[in-house]
């Protein structure tokens, strides 16, 4: 089992879920079961083309995915993925 | 890359300070890491602060009481009773006025040496490079995509560093932007999200004191980068979850590829950044049929058959309740799409008519087939046009 950490601003789509737990191997396994699990929050993980959107960053051990093997970097056991993505908060829009 | 910045004011702009200001600035004068001579980077330093809120106002706050001596104040938006949980720079006799009239006042009582140039305007690709070519460094306390992309691009253009602070709910985010130092903020976000994804605080809401501490955090920074010597957090991603009381950092860098700060940019000028974050999708998107307050009220009082989604979440409902509506909150939409009768008109409804929209373009796409209305501008304008008994909360 890994852990995937999910944002506050990703949270109304994990029925308020902060932290998920699945079965997967790589970091592109994890995602794909998170939006299996979620069908509200596929559709902000993935764009039409089927890839990942650019505005969520993955992070593996203080580190950005896209600095180590993107979707195809290894996941251990009890390993923790991050989930960060763009926020903008201040006044009202 | 050595992490320790030098400092961003050069020794021929330092200027002696007066005794008045020796008694002052006591506190950094004590520290050898500041000092006189960093007293004096302070005195002759220049910020521009972008945005007058929540995280603008403990920025400004503590910039005004260190010392610096030049603060730029950019908001075109004017004091609402609600910032008033938050954005601590203005008080209730300020509603109405402008925030960067407020804030002037309230940062000349606290420092009279202190210089403020106040810019009651929106930032934009025409005057934003002019602005803040005026200035050592930029602090980032807007609330949208649009400005903080412009903002970034700008300073990456005019060799500025900035001071990135972002806020969401209970969970903050701050860095520095800074060339040779690390990445910009679009090596970690080449693009916003889709406007259905940020709501804004008037939607989501947000801890009052959440701002003020990652505002705190961007003050430090900005002070740091004036006085030299002190390890910033260029390179680094700073979260702060104030529900669980943790900070999280994480290391970033810069990437080739990025289309501003990269080996080849591909975005050497301002754009049009509305654009560029799809808010002005309304127009382009697919078109979405609205129902005003008083039209919906007119429905309902003829007698028509409507089914009212009620998408808020389960704490909004407790403020009030929609006669009639039926709970279905924005995040479980396609999941319970099967809920739905297609025979039936569906009205939406949210606070301010925005959640709604993207909820129903989002089962449009999932293949609902039904018809799909939009309360326009929400139950806002409802509690306005029909109902004044209840809240606009």
């Amino acid at each position: 089992m890994i852990t995937v950490l999910i944002p506050t601003a990703l949270r109304s789509f994990t029925e308020r879920q902060g932290a998920v737990q699945l079965e997967a191997g790589t970091v592109g396994q994890a995602v794909a079961a998170l939006a299996e699990n979620y069908p509200d929050l596929k559709q902000h993980l993935y764009d039409d083309q089927g890839q990942l959107r650019s505005f969520v960053n993955l992070f593996v051990g203080g580190r950005n995915v896209k600095t180590l093997e993107g979707l195809a970097t290894p996941l251990a056991e009890g390993e923790t993925l991050t989930l960060v993505p763009a926020i903008a908060g201040g006044r009202d829009a | 890359m050595s992490r320790i910045a030098e400092s961003l004011i050069p020794e021929a702009r330092l200027t002696d300070l007066n005794r008045e200001e020796m008694s002052r600035y006591s506190r950094h004068l004590l520290l050898p890491e500041v000092g006189l001579e960093g007293q004096k980077r302070l005195k002759a330093s220049r910020v521009l602060i972008v945005g007058t809120g929540g995280l603008g106002a403990p920025l400004a706050l503590y910039l005004a009481a260190a010392g610096v001596g030049v603060i730029g104040l950019a908001d075109f938006d004017t004091v609402e009773v609600s910032n008033l949980q938050r954005q601590i720079i203005h008080s209730q006799r300020d509603v109405d006025r402008p925030k960067v009239a407020s804030a002037q006042d309230r940062l000349k009582s606290l420092n009279p040496q202190l210089k403020v140039v106040t810019y009651n305007l929106r930032l934009t690709s025409d005057n934003a490079l002019s602005i803040l070519k005026e200035y050592d460094v930029v602090a980032d306390g807007t609330d949208n995509f649009p400005t903080r992309y412009l903002l970034n691009d700008a300073c990456v253009f005019l060799g500025r560093p900035l001071v990135y602070g972002s806020i969401y709910q209970f969970e903050g985010q701050a860095s520095v932007f800074q060339a040779g130092r690390g990445p910009c903020y679009r090596c970690l976000f080449p693009t916003p999200p889709s406007p259905g994804l940020s709501p804004s605080c008037g939607e989501a809401g947000v801890m009052g004191v959440l701002p003020g501490i990652i505002g705190c955090i961007q003050a430090a920074e900005t002070i740091k980068l004036i006085l030299g010597g002190a390890e910033t957090l260029a390179g680094r991603l700073l979260l702060f979850d104030a529900w669980l009381m943790k900070f999280t950092e994480l290391s970033i860098e810069r990437d080739p590829a990025c289309p501003v700060c990269g080996e080849q940019p591909t975005i050497t000028e301002l754009i049009d950044y509305e654009h560029f974050c799809g808010l002005n999708r309304e127009e382009t998107g697919p078109p979405v049929e609205s129902l005003t307050a008083l039209e919906l009220k007119a429905r309902l009082d003829r007698g028509d058959q409507l089914q009212i989604i009620d998408i808020r979440e389960p704490h909004e409902r407790a403020v009030f309740k929609f006669p009639g509506g039926r709970a279905m909150p924005f995040g479980q939409i396609i999941r319970r799409k099967e809920e739905f009768d297609p025979s039936v008109d569906a009205v939406f409804i949210c606070k301010v008519g925005q959640r709604s929209l993207f909820a129903i373009r989002s089962l449009r796409e999932a293949g609902y087939q039904g018809r799909l209305f939009n309360l326009k501008d929400g139950l806002n304008s409802w509690a306005r046009d029909v109902d004044p008994s209840l809240p606009q909360y």
